[in-house]
């Protein structure tokens, strides 16, 4: 009883340390990524011993900076909203990770137990009432700042995400009918089925126009390029967070950072086997290799997609220009909507026929 | 309506908008792969470790030469102060001990901060007393300690990693 309760503790501890890990990681990659993108080197000194480890002490070095920055409140600021925004912020990216599985029970000692943080009945719907709430963070921020222009980047940033949670909630409708729950281990282990006896049944191949509208979904409600108008430096300088210095622009930034891991983990786990390695299913892997090294392998896996997609997040924002406002509304109510609305219909005739 | 004028017409693929997209990521990665395997063929230059080659007639700090026997050159003829477009040299003249030579600066400063390094100085002067060096890393904390005197002048310290003689 006791060893369950420091488990879970472990639990929950790691998941979240383990997220805000991949942020300065994230950012290394961003950054040098960016420079090679642009035929740079990106930032490549710090260096420690006399080796500069390719300026992989670069996101260190930036926040000891930015804790050590003078935090300013200007005068005109709602104080107790201005100081809430950033928490609110913060709190939604730590969470979220908590219902995503990062391996498939651990069955050791005559215990079982789950590699995930929380493994709750209703983990999509969690996600996304906590994709939702984030706005709130970003609003707050925006309207206590007294200023023009994070007005302007609440009032879009809010705008945005409500309209693509809509578009991503009813993309995501087609992954719940095929795999009939919200538990996401579940969708995660039935992923490690075959299709016609040699392709993994991954929700991108049950579901390719959900994961297409999905994942642009998932960069409107991450706020990255193409869809960064809350933040668009050259209209509005900073967007709700131009206000904010040291520590508190710090957490806006590793929330920016944070829910980037989030959405790439929720879409490997919807869309591409999550933990699943392909035709490696987890009884064949632990009569092989026992079921530590099952475990580590699939957490292993399940790293390396999630890294892919922060990696896709760095290398599409250094690819495509920001869309206009106008289009970016277009987008989602005209197109990404209407198209998450077929795919339903053709999920569900599908499904039909097939009995 | 004037968005009505200035619609462009896209082909189909260009329409769908992903299939560009595509083209582009294809792009940044050729971009990035070929920059990961040909480090060396980058353009940048990383500043405080390697430094662009400059011409030998790079206009950068002035120096003041010497004769052989280590006095200044300079016979104080203010030929390079009344040329010098931006009013910085300062020149004080006094006798000159040799009796050969009629003068000599007693102060000889320059202003770089009002220095607009035209190099005009260098082609007034009769006797070649001043020439421009490579250097170009001037700044510092003090303006009094960018106004350079004579002594300064004379014997400049070098932030170049090889003196090169022009």
């Amino acid at each position: 009883m006791v060893l369950e309760y420091i488990i879970m503790i472990v639990k929950a501890l790691v998941a979240p340390i383990a997220v805000v890990c991949c942020v300065p990681i994230e950012v290394w990659l961003e950054r040098r990524g960016s420079g090679f993108i642009q035929d740079r080197p990106g930032p490549n000194r710090i260096p420690i011993f006399g080796r500069r480890n390719a300026g992989l002490i670069q996101p260190v070095a930036d926040v000891v900076k930015l804790f050590l920055k003078e935090d300013i409140i200007p005068a005109n600021v709602n104080r107790t909203l201005f100081l809430l925004a950033p928490f609110l912020v913060v709190f939604v990216a730590f969470t979220t990770f908590a219902v995503i599985p990062y391996g498939d029970v651990l069955e050791i000692g005559g215990m079982t137990i789950p590699l995930q943080v929380a493994d709750v009945n209703f983990g999509l719907l969690y996600i996304f009432a906590l994709a939702s709430f984030s706005v709130y963070g970003v609003l707050l921020a925006g309207w206590s700042s007294n200023n023009k222009y994070s007005l302007m980047g609440g009032l879009r940033c809010s705008a945005q995400m409500i309209s693509y949670e809509i578009a991503m909630g009813l993309s995501v409708i087609g992954i719940l009918m095929v795999f009939e729950t919200l538990r996401l281990n579940e969708i995660a282990r039935a992923q490690g089925n075959l299709l016609f006896g040699f392709l993994p049944a991954w929700g991108v191949v049950l579901q390719p126009l959900g994961f297409i509208l999905f994942l642009v979904a998932a960069f409107a409600e991450t706020n990255r390029t193409p869809f960064d108008l809350p933040e668009a430096d050259s209209e509005i300088v900073a967007g709700y967070h131009l206000e904010y210095s040291s520590i508190k622009f710090a957490m806006f930034f590793m929330a920016e950072y944070m829910a980037m891991v989030v959405a790439s983990g929720v879409i490997v786990t919807l869309f591409f086997g999550g933990w699943q390695i392909p035709w490696l299913p987890t009884a064949t892997l632990v009569a092989a290799v026992g079921p530590i090294v099952t475990a580590l392998l699939q957490i292993a896996a399940f790293a390396a997609k999630l890294f892919f997609f922060l990696w896709f997040f760095v290398w599409v924002r250094w690819t495509v220009p920001r869309f206009r406002y106008d289009q970016l509304m277009g987008l989602g109510w005209k197109v990404m909507l209407p198209l998450a609305l077929l795919n339903i219909f053709v999920t569900g005739i599908i499904l039909l026929l097939i009995g | 309506m004037s968005q009505e004028k200035h619609k462009i017409q896209f082909s189909f693929l260009g329409r769908i908008y992903l299939f560009e997209i595509f083209r582009g990521l294809t792009i940044t990665l050729r971009h990035l792969l070929r920059n990961l395997t040909h480090r060396k063929q980058m353009p940048t230059i990383e500043y405080p470790d390697e430094r662009r080659e400059f011409s030998p007639r790079f206009r950068g700090r002035h120096r003041l030469k010497k004769r052989d026997d280590g006095t200044v050159k300079c016979v104080a003829c203010h030929l390079c102060a009344t040329v010098c477009p931006a009013q910085c040299i300062t020149i004080e003249a006094t006798e000159h001990p040799d009796p050969e030579i009629e003068k000599m600066p007693e102060r000889y400063e320059i202003d770089i901060l009002r220095c607009i390094f035209c190099g005009l100085c260098v082609e007034a002067c009769p006797v070649e007393a001043l020439e421009m060096t490579g250097e170009y890393e001037l700044s510092d904390f003090t303006r009094q300690s960018l106004i350079y005197d004579k002594k300064y002048l004379l014997d400049p310290p070098s932030n170049l990693p090889e003196k090169k003689e022009s």
